[in-house]
């Protein structure tokens, strides 16, 4: 740098992020830094290199103004740098920001702690209008700091002994206001007709109506029933969120104690106590699910928030091992291509970025186990084709509705959705189109079970085809 | 009652060929396959014998088949189970597991509870069938393809 340009760099007042080192087109980033894309939409006038400069300045060492206390520092070390800005494709005044973050800015094995700085003020930073972290490339070396799953998908199959299929699972209905003793029978007949789990919904707690303890005695006392009846290994995730660590430790011990193989964590508890709860699943040998209550807030907008994709990974660093991603088919928000990035990120070991499902970057995990996605919200047997072609076989498909609503009861839902399960998979595994036949298998199979025939015949027509407000932004390359 | 452990239990009993099939999927997929047998069907009892060595580097899925028949033949009054075994970095686990041969009658399961302090229970799973020693467990008959009693 020549020496009137470092004169003007330390002066003091305000001058550009991109000044300031923050902008470094060059740069060529480290198999160790942490890589991030933001979607950055300027306020008029500023450059697109200027907000991204900001943004990598803001979620790094900058603060608004020059600090001569920066020369203490080894600056050029700590300052985040953005490598990268690229318009993105038919949005107007939308920019992809990559920045670089070297792995020495956080802490070993700390969400909250790369959250803050990545999602911390820079949110707010008025020289944006609006701004999206898409996609993160956590490295390797810091991968190697994370717990993970405390059991992941492999070994949750090994425990459940349950092999070669989706998982299936229901919600108990409706969410809120059964007693303990009503919420048993749920489970009991759910887990009796073919469930492998039943759920609590995200915000069932310990209410007036049915406080925790009972809830958690009478659903086991449905597990132990279901088990008999059927030699499976059946589970309820016991929803353990609570106000204080002190009272989720108190309700997660209980449910331990009374030998339930999973509990639940809604994502409102924030990371610090997701953090806490995966070293306690691991620990005491349950399995952890979480529930993403919440996410949409900052989710589902294109312009602003933090893309799923990201949450998801986050989620698999600290440890959870399931998590709901979405169905593709059912009620909630779900654009196919983004939800197999999801699945992906979950699942894989390792990950090529692949722009059409809104994977930016590549991404290592090396040995950490998968997290289980969930499929939950609005889906139904007479989709089970085009759930396995979606999502495939290491899933948890959660049929609340669409068991607990069935015409001739719960179990017989239950039923339905098992057989459907089960002659999918036999449909696959003997070479047949099961996306393009899928149709034709469950008639097929109805013929001889009855809850499903009753299920087609009731749910059969059921889509909810709503355009998706999250999808990926990219240029369609001609394919030969 | 009707145990249903396995990837298909909630289907009718797999003819010959059906099992067939899902072997030569297996196959495909460069999984080991394996025959297993028991007459304890506890759920957590994973460790069912082994009918031989898993068949590392089958190609014809008639070989495995010849395996299921004769583990069939050999342990009438037990549960015959199929498994596939994926050896790749990552998994290194079951791939699919399915009962292909089941005892005539299945009396199932007594569920034992054991009332203790503030309201909790302690539960406990028995098969009927493990009162009796093993080999014993079941009478000779069982349940092969469609459902048919084999003697």
């Amino acid at each position: 740098m020549a020496q009137d340009q470092q004169a003007e760099r330390w002066s003091a007042g305000v001058i550009p992020y991109a000044q300031m080192g923050y902008y470094a087109p060059g740069y060529v980033p480290a198999d160790t830094d942490l890589l991030a894309a933001f979607r950055i939409t300027p306020q008029t006038g500023v450059p697109p290199e200027e907000a991204g400069a900001a943004v990598a300045g803001e979620s790094s060492t900058a603060t608004w103004t020059v600090v001569w206390t920066d020369r203490l520092t080894a600056y050029d070390h700590y300052q985040a740098k953005c490598y990268r800005v690229d318009p993105v494709p038919g949005r107007d005044g939308e920019y992809i920001a990559h920045i670089a973050y070297d792995i020495d800015l956080f802490e070993e094995g700390s969400i909250p702690n790369l959250t803050s700085s990545i999602i911390g003020n820079v949110f707010g930073f008025k020289a944006l209008k609006a701004l999206r972290l898409e996609d993160m490339r956590i490295p390797l070396h810091y991968v190697k700091t994370f717990q993970g799953p405390p059991h992941g998908i492999v070994m949750e199959r090994e425990y459940l002994n349950k092999y070669g299929r989706p998982l299936l699972g229901a919600t108990t209905k409706p969410k809120l206001g059964l007693s303990a003793r009503n919420y048993g029978r749920v489970v009991y007949e759910a887990l009796r007709g073919g469930l492998d789990f039943t759920k609590d919904d995200e915000n069932i707690n310990s209410q007036p109506f049915m406080r925790w303890r009972d809830r958690f005695l009478f659903t086991m006392e449905a597990v132990n029933r279901a088990q008999e009846r059927t030699g499976e290994i059946k589970g309820h995730y016991l929803n353990v969120t609570a106000a204080t660590m002190e009272d989720m430790y108190e309700r997660a011990d209980f449910a331990k104690e009374l030998g339930s193989v999973i509990i639940m964590v809604d994502l409102t508890v924030g990371y610090t106590a997701l953090h806490s709860m995966a070293r306690w699943a691991r620990r005491n040998g349950v399995l952890l699910h979480l529930h993403r209550a919440g996410h949409s807030t900052y989710t589902r907008q294109k312009s602003h928030g933090v893309s799923f994709r990201v949450i998801a990974k986050w989620c698999r660093l600290i440890g959870v091992d399931h998590i709901h991603a979405g169905t593709v088919v059912g009620k909630l928000e779900g654009d196919p291509a983004n939800v197999r990035g999801y699945y992906d990120t979950l699942r894989e070991a390792r990950i090529p970025a692949s722009p059409g499902n809104g994977i930016y970057f590549d991404q290592d995990w090396g040995s950490m186990p998968g997290t289980m996605p969930v499929a939950s919200g609005g889906i139904h047997a007479g989709q089970m084709h085009q759930l396995l072609h979606y999502l495939g076989e290491d899933v948890v498909l959660q049929f609340g509705g669409g068991t607990i609503g069935h015409p001739l009861g719960i179990a017989a839902g239950a039923t339905a959705n098992r057989v459907a399960t089960e002659a999918m998979i036999k449909a696959r595994n003997e070479g047949r189109d099961f996306a393009a036949e899928g149709e034709d298998i469950l008639r097929d199979a109805a013929k001889r079970c009855q809850p499903l025939q009753v299920a087609l015949d009731t749910w059969g027509e059921v889509t909810f085809n709503y355009e998706s407000t999250d999808t990926p932004d990219v240029v369609a390359t001609p394919t030969a | 009652m009707r145990i249903t452990q396995g990837t298909f239990s909630y289907l009718p009993d797999f003819t010959d060929g059906e099992i067939a099939a899902q072997i030569g999927y297996a196959l495909d997929r460069g999984w080991a396959v394996a025959v297993e047998f028991t007459d304890d069907p506890h759920p957590r009892n994973v460790l069912w014998e082994m009918w031989g060595l898993p068949m590392f580097g089958l190609a014809d899925p008639a070989g495995a088949m010849d395996e299921v028949l004769a583990c069939r033949a050999a342990c009438p009054g037990h549960y015959v189970r199929v498994t596939a075994y994926d050896a790749s970095l990552g998994r290194q686990t079951t791939a699919l597991s399915f009962i292909v041969g089941r005892p005539a009658t299945e009396p199932g399961f007594r569920l034992d509870r054991q009332e203790t302090t503030d309201r909790r229970v302690r539960y406990s799973l028995h098969p009927y069938a493990a009162g009796q020693p093993r080999g014993q467990r079941y009478a000779a008959g069982s349940v092969g393809q469609n459902g048919a009693r084999d003697s």
